[in-house]
């Protein structure tokens, strides 16, 4: 059993915007994976300074009218998260979250419509790209994991320039292995910032965290990035849950 | 200005007498004489609008009223039944099951995305406004055949719209059916069931209590939308519906979310005196059905209710069906704690009334009485009647159809793919993944196996949950459709683990003006109960739908059964698909030639005649409890139910979700496995394989126990034996020792899967 020893507690906050839905989901993740603190942080906070590890959920925030996270990105508590980001906090979006992240340009491009027009709820398989990441250290590169979709606007782009710089600064996190669900650009299914801090994903690791939902795939998100902190303040290693 | 201007326009009540008026909204002259004698005068134009919606069969149940007394609605663990939002149902530990079934079938013949989506919109209110937590949304659609362009059309919308209201406001669709035949082809069914989770001591009522209490209304502002909603859905589709059109709500899920949080968040504070929601007939039914309830009045001051759009008269606000609204009543001294709940989740919350003790429901409007109606008279004064009913002639005609007479067919693996293309048997796929099934991360067994499963989170429990209905069944013999509706709903939440606790029904029917419409509708219901009673389900809420009916005549009598069963330990969840090779495959029951209102039927020899497959509720409830207790006893390593196709399509079902989840290195889906089948039978082979007698069920277990689970289940009563063997990946089946089928599962699934992407997009 983990103990609440402060110097290897790690404090997780998820950001509830008004239409997130899968706040819970996270929250549990959290809880039932590596058993740390977790708090709801409303999307009218103005301080994440006691937070080690930021969560954004996916969901429709602002009920997606407009553009999916176009409207959360002015939303009060987005100033406090780009400074965390630029601290390097760890920072993961998941669905709505990566579209938050990427309409904030906390990462880079943009999304589109699924190229099926439809929305698609489905286990898909996907390739570890890099495991540098904050939140795929205890993954091998090259691994296929089994994570839900659940999207209609998965369809990541950019321009060249930018995939290339992707593509050199080993910031593709996760690719579609078997089919592409969504037609995603180079099939990705998730990305990173430079730094490693920041990941965006479209699949949803927090529905993977159990035999009875189908997979355990996505545990090892929470182990890492539990692992990571641990690493970066000199504390043990985390217990693979 | 405004005023003056619907003064002109608004008959007056002398008009409405002289002219009739009143039978544009569906009152009748005996209703509108009764009307007067209860008001003591005539109505005026606002006054006979309300009366119009509350008298409604939607809002009144006055033509089924005498149907639905036949149920039975109580039993040990109800602690909810009809007559509220949605009934309850105790599952132990303080914790209770809330579900209701509704459907939004006449405005998704016409707008069916906003149709749809606002019937997801309205269930999920009636089970939030009880105080539960919604965890699961089901469904059961039927349409015409997929060859119209038109059905077509319907049907992606349906689906995009329960989707896309669902899928936002967080809430998993974890199962339901879709069927599609001639008879909906004008008239598509859009039903929809919400399955909530509360604690005993949070359970709420619609009850306007405690005079001089404020009346809050929450949610958007009211506009012109879903003006006569109720009338609408009381009535036949005709050309002329086309201009119903803006009887039809438009949803926002993004405010439902948000007002359903705030809701719940009102509740858990413990301060609700009364909650309701605004379904059908708005701002109408729900303030004087909450009056009613308590034995109260209400005053409403319309100035003071949030519009839309200017110029509103309180006829229309009354009859508006905007969504997304409630109704609740505080204490004056919890006025200010309510507000702020709904401040933080910035949902307008208004005060429009207060409860009085005068028994009446009272509209101001710009300092004016704009409608005084005693409350009893709207919700309880409706006149019941009791519709004539006469056997259709084709029942008769039925009696003598030897449905074993068919040509034989001995390319039995040729009708077996038929049937599996069958958009009624293929996989629904093409459907569910339009759905967020997941969200919640409760979900253990999503669409398409034979109940969906939502775990419990904090216990070991989990619902065992589905919808199930067949029409063609019930229009060969409507009594024996409505028992095989709700026994297959029972086997559907056995073979899952699960122990049957209650249903909700959607009584789907023709105009009760016909007397053959109506004695469809009396027999379905007395088959229904009977069944219920046998089978120890009552039946704790529901909604009846009837004049489903366009141009090409009545639909199929549809009774669509909602069901929940209880899973004691998520070690007893139990799917459909074979596990491993060297299982022994067993087939419970017993197969008789009956081909009547089977798919094979309709497939092969393209009718629907003779009777339905006869069922025994005492076999069957015999079938259930050796089952459950199989599965409990950790015997059981997978169960389906032999339905539509029968048991040829059973098996393939069993090999083509069967086998090993996730998927291969090189991210292709795994799954899959075969069988090989021995059956030896006195029946012809093709009767044999696709028959659809009731109370059977494949299972799988391992090999070294299958001779003493087959003798287990003899022992208990239950027809039982050992028909093959899970492995390799084909089908085979040989019958007499004679090839039948021998097919390989990867081609039957392609077929399976594919049958439906082909039509939408072929």
């Amino acid at each position: 059993m983990e103990t609440m020893d402060p110097r290897t507690t790690m404090k997780f906050a998820v950001i509830v915007f008004p239409g997130s839905n899968c706040d819970v989901d996270c929250y549990k993740a959290v809880e039932d994976v590596i058993g740390q603190p977790v708090e709801y942080v409303r999307h009218t906070a103005r301080d994440l300074s006691g937070y080690d590890c930021i969560l954004l959920p996916g969901g429709f925030s602002y009920g997606d009218y407009l553009r999916c996270g176009a409207i959360a990105r002015f939303a009060p508590v987005m100033d406090a998260l780009v400074k965390a980001a630029a601290e390097g906090k760890y920072i993961l979006g998941i669905c709505n979250g990566f579209q938050i992240l990427l309409e904030a340009g906390l990462l880079p491009g943009a999304m589109l419509r699924n190229r099926s027009l439809k929305f698609r709820c489905d286990f898909a398989a996907l390739r570890v790209e890099t495991t540098r990441t904050a939140f795929t250290g205890d993954y091998r590169k090259g691994e296929i994991l089994s994570i839900p979709i659940a999207h209609g606007e998965g369809n990541y782009y950019c321009d060249e320039a930018t995939l290339a710089d992707l593509r050199a600064n080993d910031q593709i996190v996760f690719r579609y292995a078997g089919e592409n669900p969504n037609g995603s650009l180079d099939r990705i299914a998730g990305i990173c910032n430079r730094a490693g801090n920041v990941v965006g994903m479209m699949p949803h690791p927090e529905r993977a965290t159990s035999r009875l939902l189908g997979s355990e795939d996505g545990r090892r998100m929470f182990t890492s990035v539990l692992n990571a902190w641990r690493v970066k303040h000199g504390t043990a290693a985390a217990s693979n849950a | 200005m405004a005023r003056l201007q619907q003064a002109t326009l608004e008959p007056a009540a002398d008009r409405i007498a002289e002219e009739k008026i009143y039978r544009q909204f569906g009152v009748t002259d005996d209703e509108y004489d009764l009307i007067c004698r209860l008001l003591g005068r005539r109505p005026n134009y606002t006054e006979i609008g309300v009366f119009s919606v509350m008298w409604s069969e939607h809002c009144s149940y006055k033509n089924s009223k005498p149907i639905l007394k036949k149920f039975p609605t109580t039993g040990p663990r109800v602690l909810v039944g009809p007559g509220e939002g949605a009934g309850i149902v105790d599952i132990g530990d303080n914790q209770a099951v809330c579900f209701k079934i509704e459907s939004h079938n006449h405005p998704s013949a016409v707008e069916p995305y906003q149709g749809a989506a606002t019937g997801v919109g309205g269930i999920i209110r009636d089970i939030f406004s009880m105080g539960a937590r919604p965890v699961a949304l089901l469904n059961s659609l039927r349409f015409g055949p997929l060859s119209s362009e038109r059905v077509k059309y319907l049907f992606e919308q349906v689906v995009a719209g329960i989707a896309g209201y669902g899928n936002c406001v967080g809430i998993p669709t974890v199962g339901g059916e879709v069927m599609f035949d001639e008879s909906y082809e004008g008239n598509p069914l859009v039903n929809a069931m919400c399955v909530g989770l509360i604690d005993h001591d949070r359970i709420q009522r619609g009850r306007a209590d405690g005079v001089g209490n404020p009346v809050f209304y929450v949610g958007p502002p009211t506009g012109r939308d879903g003006i006569h909603g109720a009338t609408f859905a009381s009535e036949e589709l005709s050309e002329a519906s086309e201009a119903k059109r803006p009887s039809v709500q438009v949803g926002d899920p993004f405010m439902e979310k948000l007002v359903m949080e705030a809701c719940l968040e009102l509740i858990a504070s413990g301060i609700v005196v009364g909650i309701q929601d605004m379904g059908a007939a708005g701002l109408t039914c729900s303030s004087s059905e909450m009056a009613s309830k308590a034995g109260n009045g209400m005053e409403l001051n319309l100035d003071l209710v949030p519009q839309r759009e200017t110029g509103m008269t309180p006829y229309e606000m009354m009859l508006s069906e905007s969504q997304e609204r409630m109704l609740f009543v505080v204490r004056p001294e919890h006025e200010e704690q309510a507000r702020a709940i709904f401040e933080k989740w910035g949902v307008p919350c208004v005060k429009v009334g207060k409860v009085t003790d005068d028994g009446r429901l009272r509209l101001i409007h710009k300092g004016e009485v704009a409608a005084d109606i005693p409350v009893r008279a709207l919700v309880d004064e409706c006149p019941v009647y009791r519709k004539p009913s006469r056997v259709p002639d084709y029942y008769a005609r039925n009696a003598s159809v030897d449905t074993t007479r068919y040509p034989e067919v001995t390319d039995l693996e040729g009708a077996l793919e038929k049937v599996l293309a069958s958009p009624n048997v293929a996989s629904k796929e093409w459907v569910y993944r339009q759905y967020d099934y997941m969200v919640r991360t409760e979900t253990a067994v999503g669409p398409g196996s034979d109940a969906a499963v939502v775990t419990i989170r904090g216990t070991r429990k989990a619902l065992a949950m589905t919808t199930d209905g067949n029409g063609r069944y019930c229009y060969l013999d409507p009594e024996v459709g409505g028992m095989i509706a709700v026994a297959e709903a029972a086997r559907n939440v056995v073979c899952s683990g699960g122990e049957p606790l209650a249903i909700t029904d959607n009584l789907n029917f023709g105009s009760p003006e016909k007397p053959e419409s109506f004695w469809q509708l009396e027999k379905a219901a007395d088959g229904i109960a009977e069944a219920c009673r046998r089978l120890g389900t009552p039946v704790i809420g529901g909604n009846v739908s009837l004049y489903n009916e366009s141009a090409i005549g009545a639909i199929h009598p549809t009774p669509v059964i909602g069901m929940v069963g209880l899973i004691r330990d998520v070690d007893h969840i139990t799917t459909q698909g074979f596990k491993a090779e060297g299982d022994a495959v067993i087939l419970l029951g017993e197969t008789k030639a009956e081909l009547g209102g089977s798919e094979f039927q309709k497939v092969i020899h393209g009718v629907t005649e003779g009777r339905p497959p006869a069922i025994d509720l005492d076999r069957e409830k015999a079938l259930l409890d050796a089952l459950l207790e199989a599965i409990r006893a950790g015997l059981v390593k997978s169960a389906h139910d032999v339905s539509d196709g029968g048991l040829a399509v059973a098996l393939a079902e069993c090999c083509i979700t069967g086998g090993e989840t996730g998927f291969a290195p090189d991210g292709s889906r795994l799954g899959g496995i075969g069988a090989s089948i021995d059956l030896s039978t006195s029946l012809r082979p093709d009767i044999l394989l696709f028959s659809e007698s009731q109370s059977r069920v494949v299972i799988s277990a391992d090999s070294h126990r299958a001779g003493e689970i087959v003798e287990w289940f003899r022992a208990k009563g239950v027809p039982a034996e050992r028909i093959g063997t899970v492995g390799g990946s084909k089908l085979s089946v040989r019958i007499n020792g004679s090839p039948a089928v021998d097919a390989d599962v990867a081609r039957l699934s392609g077929i399976w899967r594919g049958a439906i992407p082909c039509l939408m997009n072929g």
